[in-house]
């Protein structure tokens, strides 16, 4: 199985993405999908900047999920990340595992996410509602410890 | 053989989010002497070139570092390197 990941500025279709998974499959039990969204952080946002390492964006997110393949019986994983301006209500990154039993599914998609926040090289930079730019956003040591715990 | 008889090998570096933004470029290809063989050898002396690089590396344990797309620790050998990264701790997903 080999898992699907793609860096796109375009936005993404969940139900597409599952679809493709599970097309003309009927071995597949479970179905984990985790999409994160730009919130507007209480009406102070008008947009993330999204800059990412091309090239290596791509390798690492397939680097984490090969490993994600290799720890979970998946039959199926698939990884988009967004980058370029991207407005509250958007959607920024998906996860999608496939497996025959939820457990698998579950894990494969959190260990993903867990790993992409703190590997894959993307940064996001605040555009806020009164017009200005606002700083980078600062990595957050929860993610570090979220990560970790898969070790 | 052409290498030990010169000072210098040019190296390309590339930058992301506030390190680029210090630094003033995105990438760059820069004669780097021999004697930095390590990605912490390459921050100092990137440091001393002038006060953007010295402002980038200002806190030189939060910058990450990669060499051909794969992430890197600071003690990490720049022998056979095709492009070496400097980036803040990454914030997507």
């Amino acid at each position: 199985m080999f898992p699907v990941v793609r860096i796109q500025r375009e936005d993404f279709d969940l139900n597409a993405e599952v679809k493709a998974l599970s097309r003309d499959r009927v071995d597949i039990g479970a179905v984990v999908t985790f999409a994160g969204l730009c919130r507007d952080e209480g009406g102070k946002l008008a947009a993330l900047e999204l800059e990412h390492y091309p090239g290596m964006a791509e390798a690492e997110i397939g680097r984490v999920a090969a490993e994600a393949v290799e720890r979970w019986p998946l039959t199926g994983l698939v990884a988009i990340h967004r980058y370029g301006l991207i407005r509250p209500g958007e959607q920024i990154v998906l996860v999608v595992a496939t497996s025959r039993h939820r457990r698998a599914a579950f894990e494969a998609a959190e260990f993903l996410m867990d790993y992409l926040k703190t590997r894959a090289p993307f940064w996001k930079r605040e555009h806020l509602s009164d017009g200005t730019i606002g700083g980078w956003v600062e990595a957050k040591a929860d993610d570090d410890t979220a990560a970790a715990r898969w070790n | 053989m052409i290498d030990s008889l010169t000072e210098t090998r040019p190296l390309k570096l590339v930058y992301f989010a506030w390190v680029r933004e210090r630094i003033g470029v995105a990438e760059e290809t820069v004669e780097v002497p021999h004697e930095a063989r390590t990605v912490a050898d390459l921050v100092n002396w990137l440091r001393g070139r002038d006060e953007g690089y010295e402002m980038a590396f200002e806190n030189a344990a939060i910058v990450r570092a990669a060499i051909d797309h794969v992430h890197v620790k600071p003690e990490a050998s720049l022998a056979g390197a095709r492009e070496i990264a400097f980036f803040p701790p990454m914030t997507g997903g």
